[in-house]
């Protein structure tokens, strides 16, 4: 990675925690011990500020969107039309694709975090409300965001006249009840619009007709977090870490067949190769087989890609995607015929429905590769799952149908024996199941 | 391992103990029951329904926490309910009854008192979500989507629950129950069947479904203090930068370099 970033001004620590800094103080949750690490004091700086000069400020931090898409969060802001119909910020917070696991935590911790950002984000594009659309499966991170508004509110940060400057913003948690789909940002409105989560056609983006048809901010929850220690360190502040086009820390989630799973906060553009040498490498006595960039809906990466640098564009170049950073990691033990199945159930059980070829071509695919990995395929098996894959890719509403076909091609061009395999020899026979286990963490229960 | 169970034809076949290996499909759930118009809604619900549609701009947007506290009250998604939320909301029953039946967290057969969901999406399942999930329903004498008899336990495989770095995890009532293995999870059960109070392994002592399903709809029930600020593993970055002393760079020092990176650029470009 050196010779592409030789002229960077600044080479930050390997970690560098902002957002998770307060992850290991005792009640990060509370507001007291929010504001005694110098919370809510970017809200007062923001407020004294004229609200275009916050939008610039984003703008000129070069933050991309933490949520997958990495569309660059200032220029979002940027496009909301003056037509008078009020704003609205909506913060995904749906965190459900497979592999991502830190926007869970984030919330759990210090949800005051996102309060702030919230709130400065809000009044930077003028909103008077703001959402945050909550996945329903994690009551206690329900609990502390429900909780941290009430305090802010009781604090003065949210509610009428916030903080004695004149400008009123509400704020509502909003918690999901189960569709993956919500994540997809129409579907995500659909769904706070009290119906069935089910993508709506674009053009017109939710920045010009998106909650009640007015203009809408739809913003991931690390995005949201990351505006409080922007307007408090700077934009060069945030630009002396990461990459070109790639700029800023971001959380980085390890998962699988590691020694140390868990959340990493370092700058974008590190390596995998490097993540592994700080947390302690592949379980020990294995080696690495194939992992995913960016969640399950990233094309899947193997050994030969250690040393790509985990940016946008790296990523994208190396032909998958940084996606939310989601590092599952699998090792020589592992099938990849029964990952991609399993995924597929996946995509299978949270298509909404609405577009034929995802809801009809996930089905028929998770039919075959069911039989493949019982080593029941039949010959030809291969080149009909990229067919099929051909037939759901870019024919649908959203990008779900897109993301299901992605493990599928992207496994079959690394190992398309494994699928051929499947025509004579189940899964198990070859990648005994119980070689995956692992129990080796302490098993959590129940005092 | 569970391999004995799946069928010849290659089809998915992980099926409890006492059902037909043949033919999953045989033990169909009980057909749901929506002839029972008796309901323990009461004029306190009713107002709290009110309470949740008042809330937002467009009363429309409460159906999906209005759908959670008639859960609260009913154990499930109740004709009645359907009928109080569509008159509260000026929509159509079948407006109601279309979004009920599109997420998997509204239930419409009577739910246990405890949710037990398995996380069987690729990476838990791999790590042995799968052993957990055959287990717990040989435990239980329940498949996916069912109630043990006495009504104390829903059995669900869940899909990928944003706890990864924890797999494989157990749900309970939607608190994270980490790192698992056949044996916690049994005993987890064991433990829920005969009354004993059991704590999330960062979060709190775990509530009945209905209860969750109230805090769920926006009411607090007060135990958001309880657990750690965070399990191990999502402070892990945490500890191995306090351990070699890294930190992000202060803005003093992101400026300096940046300062620094411009005279050497003029140099270069005096050059």
């Amino acid at each position: 990675m050196t010779e592409t970033i030789s002229a960077e001004p600044y080479s930050p620590d390997p970690i560098t925690p902002v957002l998770t800094a307060n992850w290991g103080d005792d009640r990060a949750w509370k507001i007291t011990n929010y504001e005694r690490r110098g919370g809510y004091k970017a809200l007062r700086t923001a407020l004294q500020q004229p609200q275009g000069d916050l939008v610039q400020l984003v703008k000129d931090s070069q933050l991309r969107g933490r949520g997958g898409a990495g569309f660059p969060t200032g220029n979002k802001w940027g496009f909301l039309p003056d037509n008078g119909a009020p704003r609205y910020l909506v913060v995904n917070a749906d965190e459900s694709e497979p592999g991502a696991c830190k926007d869970m935590p984030l919330m759990m911790a210090s949800p005051h975090t996102l309060v702030e950002g919230i709130a400065i984000s809000s009044y930077a594009f003028n909103a008077h409300y703001a959402f945050i659309y909550v996945r329903g499966e994690v009551l206690h991170v329900i609990r502390r965001l429900q909780q941290a508004v009430r305090e802010a509110y009781s604090a003065g940060y949210l509610g009428r006249n916030m903080l004695g400057m004149g400008y009123d913003l509400e704020v509502i948690v909003h918690a999901g009840a189960g569709a993956y789909i919500c994540g997809e940002e129409t579907a995500l409105l659909d769904s706070l619009e009290g119906r069935r989560g089910q993508p709506r056609l674009k053009p017109p983006f939710p920045a010009v007709a998106g909650l009640y048809g007015s203009p809408t901010v739809i913003n991931n929850v690390e995005s949201i977090s990351t505006i409080p220690s922007i307007v408090a360190g700077g934009a060069d502040w945030f630009t002396s870490m990461g990459v070109d086009n790639g700029k800023g820390m971001g959380i980085f989630s390890l998962s699988g067949h590691v020694r140390n799973p868990g959340q990493i906060e370092v700058p974008l553009g590190t390596t995998l190769r490097q993540l592994l040498d700080i947390t302690g490498g592949i379980r020990e006595g294995h080696q690495l087989k194939f992992w995913t960039p960016g969640g399950s809906s990233s094309p899947i990466f193997t050994a030969e890609h250690l040393d790509t640098p985990l940016d946008y564009d790296s990523v994208a170049k190396a032909g998958s995607m940084l996606g939310t950073r989601s590092l599952q990691i699998f090792d020589e033990t592992t099938s990849v015929v029964r990952a991609v199945t399993r995924w597929l159930e996946f995509y299978k059980h949270e298509s909404c429905g609405k577009c034929t070829p995802c809801r009809e071509g996930t089905w028929w695919l998770v039919q075959i590769l069911k039989r493949i990995e019982a080593g029941q395929g039949q010959e030809g098996d291969v080149e009909k799952l990229l067919d099929i894959c051909d037939n759901v890719g870019g024919k649908s509403f959203c990008a779900l149908g897109d993301a299901a076909v992605t493990p599928i091609n992207s496994a079959i061009k690394h190992f398309r024996d494994e699928f051929e395999a499947g025509y004579h020899t189940p899964a198990w026979e070859l990648f005994p199941y119980e070689k995956n286990v692992i129990y080796a963490q302490p098993a959590g229960v129940a005092q | 391992m569970s391999h004995d169970v799946r069928r010849e034809d290659g089809r998915f076949g992980q099926v409890p103990a006492g059902v037909d290996a043949e033919d999953p499909n045989a033990h169909r759930p009980e057909p749901i029951d929506v002839s029972v118009t008796d309901t323990l809604i009461d004029d306190k619900t009713v107002d709290e329904l009110r309470q949740i549609a008042a809330r937002y701009p467009q009363s429309r947007s409460a159906m999906l926490p209005m759908l959670h506290l008639v859960q609260s009250v009913e154990g499930r998604v109740t004709p009645a309910g359907i009928e109080i939320i569509a008159q509260i909301l000026d929509v159509s029953t079948a407006d109601v009854s279309g979004v009920a039946t599109f997420y998997t967290m509204y239930k419409r057969r009577p739910n246990g008192e405890y949710n037990v969901g398995v996380c069987t999406t690729a990476l838990c399942a791999i790590m042995g979500g799968d052993d957990i999930f055959d287990r717990l329903s040989k435990e239980l004498g329940v498949g996916h989507d069912e109630t043990t008899p006495d009504g104390k336990i829903t059995l669900e495989r869940i899909e990928c629950n944003a706890a990864c770095d924890y797999a494989p995890v157990l749900m309970v009532n939607w608190e994270f129950l980490d790192n698992q293995d056949p044996d916690s999870a049994t005993e987890t059960v064991t433990k829920l069947r005969n009354g004993v109070e059991i704590t999330s392994t960062r979060g709190a002592r775990i509530t009945t479904w209905k209860q969750a399903e109230r805090v769920l709809a926006g009411y607090s029930d007060d135990r958001a203090d309880e657990g750690p600020t965070a399990g191990p593993a999502s402070q892990l970055g945490v500890r191995l930068a306090a351990e070699n002393n890294w930190k992000a760079p202060t803005p003093q020092e992101a400026a300096d370099a940046l300062a620094a990176a411009r005279a050497a650029e003029g140099e270069e470009g005096a050059k």
